[in-house]
């Protein structure tokens, strides 16, 4: 069924990312390696890609929330070539984050048989080399499940 | 047949195209001289000079696929139009294909134009099936853009998963969506395909952004399709049977909102959508009409999972139900009309016909009402025509016959 080949991220040098005030705070943690989510100031709401006003309440208040990194996959699909790159396979998803409810984010799940990926496969993030210096945040298959706090 | 309680008070007096071509085979024509050709073609049509033309009613930004623009200014100065009263835009990009004529409508109403022409036009020196990649990166699309989701298709195959996760839908519905849609591209002469796709063709395709296989993607194809709307007094004067508009509707909810370029629908059954269900609810409202006084469909068809998803929306069949309902036969054109059935695409759309960004699917609506079209669906009285499905605004459109 597979061929094995491992789905990975597109090279650093295909990848360039423009910030605005907005979103720069995101990019600004994810070059220190943490994933950050914006939180309503005024009503707590997490939204994802951050966007100048709060959906629910329109505040522009925000609260960069440092996240856990886990995901739980929502979707995906399997991509087979990139324009320039027609060997890649990639495997971009909409994730869920638990510690930042309403919030998705579209990325990439590497180092995985694309035929193992499910919804609902849980994830941890780690962080890929892209142009200009900085890091984009990528999904791994979480390791075997954290010791339970009992 | 239902009594439609729709407005009626303009109708498409003309319609226009260039032939269709495939990607590249137009590269010696501007964007203008495609416009142009479908503008004169229509207006030709409908019986009226191309100078009487006082309004332009666009959608998708006036621009021309995804890179060039029509601008007014170029088409009223080389087309010899002698003063325009208006000319405007719907925003986003194919979603608002049948609320452009919503759009013309609102200018004639108004008194503001009363010959206006609605066109596009599509060359593919930027290549549509991976425009997602090649566009300059923003700190919006910085969102999206580095996973490698790098077209319209891309971006829905992952709607599709959810649809297939969450209501048991196979790839047997978008298999039998292509080949059905291509069954009517058979007796077409502009289509780009006629030879029958099958089954085995299709399953063994190239899988582009899994679920989504090759047959499931449009056509790239390139040429230019203009519509002239007036009022429906005027339009009797003219050379064709007015096709009165009977409801047009353009836009869409918060839930839907940028959609697929931002995944963000915050529940299951907004996300494995269409995201027009509103635009539905809005014109069947004003149409007074249900899904079932609909005589033929034009669903806008960028992808087989989204025409699955719009006859759900648009109430042919129930939420999560589309697989079943075209695997029953439902879409298939006949020329008499089951019930229960609804034929969808019987110019063979944009999988099989030619992609001109949903333009195509207004021209097969006026010509069934005409009583004209190649596949002609006998006596049929409402057309619906789609757009989108893509970022808001969606629109949609039912077209009549006059009475």
């Amino acid at each position: 069924m597979s061929n094995q080949t491992l789905a990975t991220a597109l090279p650093a040098d295909a990848v360039k990312i423009a910030t605005d005030p907005s979103t720069e705070p995101f990019w600004q943690a994810a070059r220190e390696r943490r994933l950050v989510a914006p939180r309503c100031a005024g009503c707590g709401a997490f939204r994802l890609p951050p966007s100048p006003f709060c959906p629910h309440c329109q505040s522009t208040a925000v609260d960069w929330t440092e996240l856990s990194g886990r995901a739980t996959v929502y979707t995906y699909t399997v991509v087979n070539g990139y324009p320039g790159l027609p060997d890649i396979t990639l495997v971009p998803v909409v994730v869920d984050l638990p510690d930042a409810p309403g919030a998705r984010l579209v990325s990439n799940v590497v180092g995985i048989d694309p035929a193992e990926v499910r919804i609902g496969t849980e994830l941890t993030v780690d962080f890929h080399p892209i142009s200009d210096g900085w890091l984009l945040p990528v999904f791994r298959v979480a390791g075997p499940p954290a010791k339970e706090q009992a | 047949m239902a009594r439609d309680t729709g407005a009626r008070d303009v109708a498409i007096a003309g319609i226009g195209a260039t032939p269709y071509y495939k990607r590249g085979e137009t590269a010696d024509k501007s964007i203008i001289r495609l416009a142009g050709e479908a503008i004169l073609a229509a207006c030709a049509d409908a019986g009226v000079s191309v100078t009487d033309v006082d309004g332009l009613a666009f959608y998708s930004l006036a621009r021309a696929g995804y890179g060039e623009q029509m601008e007014a200014g170029e088409l009223v100065e080389t087309l010899g139009i002698r003063e325009l009263k208006f000319s405007a835009a719907l925003t986003g990009g194919g979603g608002g294909s049948a609320g452009s004529i919503g759009l013309a409508r609102a200018a004639i109403v108004a008194g503001d134009a009363s010959v206006v022409v609605t066109v596009m036009a599509l060359q593919q020196r930027t290549r549509l099936g991976t425009v997602v990649a090649s566009k300059a990166v923003t700190p919006v699309s910085s969102f999206v853009q580095p996973s490698g989701l790098a077209g319209p298709g891309h971006l829905m195959s992952l709607l599709t998963r959810r649809h297939m996760h969450q209501y048991g839908t196979t790839r047997d519905a978008f298999a039998e969506i292509a080949i059905s849609t291509r069954q009517n591209a058979l007796s077409r002469p502009k289509a780009r395909y006629r030879e029958p796709l099958t089954r085995e063709q299709y399953f063994s395709a190239r899988m582009i952004a899994d679920p989504l296989c090759l047959y499931d993607f449009c056509l790239e194809s390139e040429g230019a399709v203009a519509i002239v709307t007036t009022s429906i007094e005027r339009a009797r004067d003219l050379r064709q049977p007015p096709v009165p508009v009977v409801a047009a509707a353009h836009g869409g909810t918060r839930e839907w909102g940028r959609a697929f370029s931002w995944f963000g629908m915050p529940d299951d059954e907004t996300f494995a959508s269409s995201g027009n269900k509103p635009i539905a609810d809005r014109l069947y409202q004003r149409a007074g009409i249900t899904a079932q006084d609909i005589d033929v469909a034009l669903i806008y068809d960028h992808f087989t999972p989204m025409v699955l998803m719009q006859l759900e929306d648009y109430g042919f069949c129930e939420k999560g139900e589309g697989g079943p309902f075209v695997l029953s036969g439902a879409i298939r054109y006949t020329p008499e009309r089951k019930p229960g059935n609804i034929a969808v695409n019987t110019h063979g759309g944009q999988l099989s016909e030619a992609y001109v960004i949903g333009a195509t699917h207004i021209l097969e609506g006026v010509e069934q009402l005409r009583g004209t079209a190649v596949n002609q669906v006998a006596g049929a009285e409402l057309a619906l025509v789609t757009g989108g499905p893509s970022a808001i605004p969606n629109s949609g459109l039912i077209l009549g016959r006059d009475r």
